[in-house]
């Protein structure tokens, strides 16, 4: 009898996990599958065109648009510009993100107001990309802009700077921005990594005489690997798909200095000769660039003990 | 050794603080400047771009926007409406697929979720020339549902509910519903969705700030200028009708900004919290 009762529950209620899953795996058929193999049949197309929904599949040559892409000198320097960006960016906020883990979960320097660090650090990262990188376009204005007078009134310069004119500023402009706004996001991700790590072991790691330095490279840093991987990947595939901050500070601007994968497909798609098939190619090399610098870091990363 | 061990160094601490007022400073330092500057006149910005003195040009900066393109008010409605929509969806549905993942045991459940775990990793950049066309074959473009329906597809969404629903659902809960005689659907609604709440705020927000803030699907998308969200509306502030109006561009900037501040300094605390807690998840 207790037999059937299980047969009984497992049996009759099962269809209720489908039937809850069916709204979910229905948008994801039209809203992201569906969309899918719709961009990778467009790369091997002839698409192009605003307001032109009729296109041919190239049987000829069906590599063209992806070799197009390829031999096309400005998505090459897409491509390097997006991974530069996210490097001069990286670097600074992972390092800043774990300084300031090692401060604030330090148990001999008890830091006050961390709450109040916290939001205000984390503060940039809510905020409209877009209205943020207009705002930093205003504050790095030519000739006359807020850093401009402050350079010129302490004397760190004798004349305004014209930043937007010069390729490295506004690159370095760019990751500044990448950074502001998400080192507190990195930050906070860490340290709630660090108070899930056991304390008996800092407590044992104390009591042996170890050192600040010594308890963060030593026990923090290796039982952070996984977050580190997750803040690594996630921070990876953001930078890669960069879009907004380039475009709307300098779109791209000086001499594609700051022109990212992302704004070349947009470009190729929504300006000019709407290049759809040509966009859509170069939208897969990019998810297959990102797939397999993903792939890298989880083997990189990956727990050689176990 | 008289030193307190808890104490630490003084002047190791007088550095850390220092450090971190500088970066407080750094984080704030770009919105004073914007907010300020948004009641001052294009001239006194031009004489000193920096000021922490307010002026008196706030209206003056304002009357610049009426009758050109940027407008804030359709924009935060629009903006208000998608996010309002997607997010409403994102939270409902993503609740109700982690109960199908966590209260039912059926076939398949297994796969589904490794399924949710591999796709919350693509961005959607990938997938928007496809999704573009699509939405111009089936005359979407134009339309804010193209914006709100995707959003019952959340896989981000739904893992965290899923961790969560784990945590704090207990299943004997449904049982004995199920011998009150409730059905599968109400259940779900009277019981695990209050259950959910906590984690459904947080989602919300997140979701709601995310939605609000996309600017790459909206701007292929959207070409009406009645239908702008915010950050399109926003990167017409770039265009040549306000190059001499610095001031209403600072103004225009502190307009689309100001939601999110009211959003962020009342609810910080539960924000900063569900950030601490996406970080577990990995």
């Amino acid at each position: 009898m207790n037999s059937t009762l299980v047969k009984k529950h497992g049996f009759s209620y099962a269809k209720y996990g489908y039937l809850f899953s069916i709204p979910f795996f229905i948008a994801f058929l039209v809203f992201n599958l569906y969309p899918t193999i719709y961009t990778i049949v467009l790369g091997f197309t002839d698409s192009k065109g605003l307001g032109n929904i009729t296109f041919h599949i190239l049987k000829d040559d069906p590599w063209k648009n992806f070799r197009a892409v390829l031999n096309a000198p400005t998505f090459k320097t897409a491509v390097g510009n997006t991974f530069t960006l996210w490097i001069m960016n990286f670097i600074p906020q992972i390092t800043l993100a774990l300084i300031l883990t090692a401060w604030f979960t330090s148990r001999r320097n008890q830091i006050l107001g961390q709450g109040f660090f916290k939001v205000v650090f984390y503060m940039p990262n809510i905020i409209t990309a877009a209205s943020v990188a207009i705002l930093f376009n205003a504050l790095f204005g030519y000739p006359k802009g807020p850093v401009n007078d402050l350079l010129v009134n302490t004397g760190l310069r004798d004349s305004a700077f014209y930043f937007m004119n010069s390729p490295k500023a506004t690159r370095w402009i760019v990751a500044f921005i990448q950074f502001w706004m998400w080192y507190g996001y990195t930050m906070i991700i860490l340290i709630s990594g660090v108070l899930g790590i056991n304390p008996e072991i800092f407590e044992a790691a104390e009591i042996d005489g170890a050192t600040d330095t010594q308890i963060f490279f030593q026990i923090t840093l290796p039982n952070l690997r996984t977050i580190l991987t997750y803040t690594l990947i996630t921070s990876l595939i953001g930078g890669l798909s960069m879009y907004d901050i380039p475009k709307m500070l300098n779109n791209g601007n000086p001499n594609n200095a700051t022109l990212t994968a992302n704004m070349f497909i947009y470009n190729q798609a929504f300006q000019g000769s709407y290049m759809y098939a040509r966009a859509a190619a170069a939208s897969m090399i990019m998810f297959v660039i990102i797939a397999f610098f993903s792939a890298i870091v989880f083997f990189l990363m990956r727990d050689r003990k176990a | 050794m008289t030193l307190n061990r808890r104490d630490g160094n003084p002047v190791v601490k007088a550095f850390i603080y220092f450090v971190c007022i500088v970066l407080a400073i750094l984080s704030l330092f770009p919105f004073v400047v914007m907010v300020v500057n948004s009641t001052r006149s294009t001239f006194e910005i031009q004489q000193h771009a920096v000021s922490l003195i307010p002026s008196s040009h706030l209206m003056d900066n304002f009357k610049v926007f009426e009758g050109k393109p940027f407008n804030p008010w359709r924009g935060f409605l629009n903006s208000l409406i998608v996010a309002v929509g997607a997010t409403a969806l994102t939270v409902y549905f993503s609740t109700l697929t982690a109960y199908a993942l966590v209260a039912y045991t059926w076939k398949g459940r297994d796969a589904f979720f490794t399924f949710i775990l591999c796709v919350m990793m693509i961005p959607a950049q990938v997938t928007a020339i496809g999704f573009y066309q699509f939405m111009y074959r089936i005359h979407m473009t134009n339309n804010l549902l193209a914006l709100i329906l995707p959003a019952i597809y959340a896989p981000g969404s739904v893992f965290f509910m899923r961790q969560f629903m784990l945590a704090s659902l207990p299943l004997e809960l449904l049982d004995s519903a199920r011998i009150d005689g409730s059905k599968e659907f109400n259940t779900f609604n009277k019981i695990a969705l209050p259950i959910m709440k906590p984690a459904m705020a947080t989602q919300g927000i997140f979701c709601f700030v995310s939605t609000w803030n996309n600017l790459f699907i909206p701007s292929i998308l959207l070409t009406k200028d009645e239908l702008k969200t915010m950050p399109i509306m926003v990167s017409l502030l770039k265009g040549d009708i306000y190059k001499t109006e610095y001031g209403a561009i600072y103004l225009g900037l502190t307009l689309t900004v100001l939601p999110l501040f009211i959003v962020y300094f009342t609810l910080s605390k539960y924000i900063i919290a569900g950030v601490a807690l996406g970080g577990v998840k990995g």
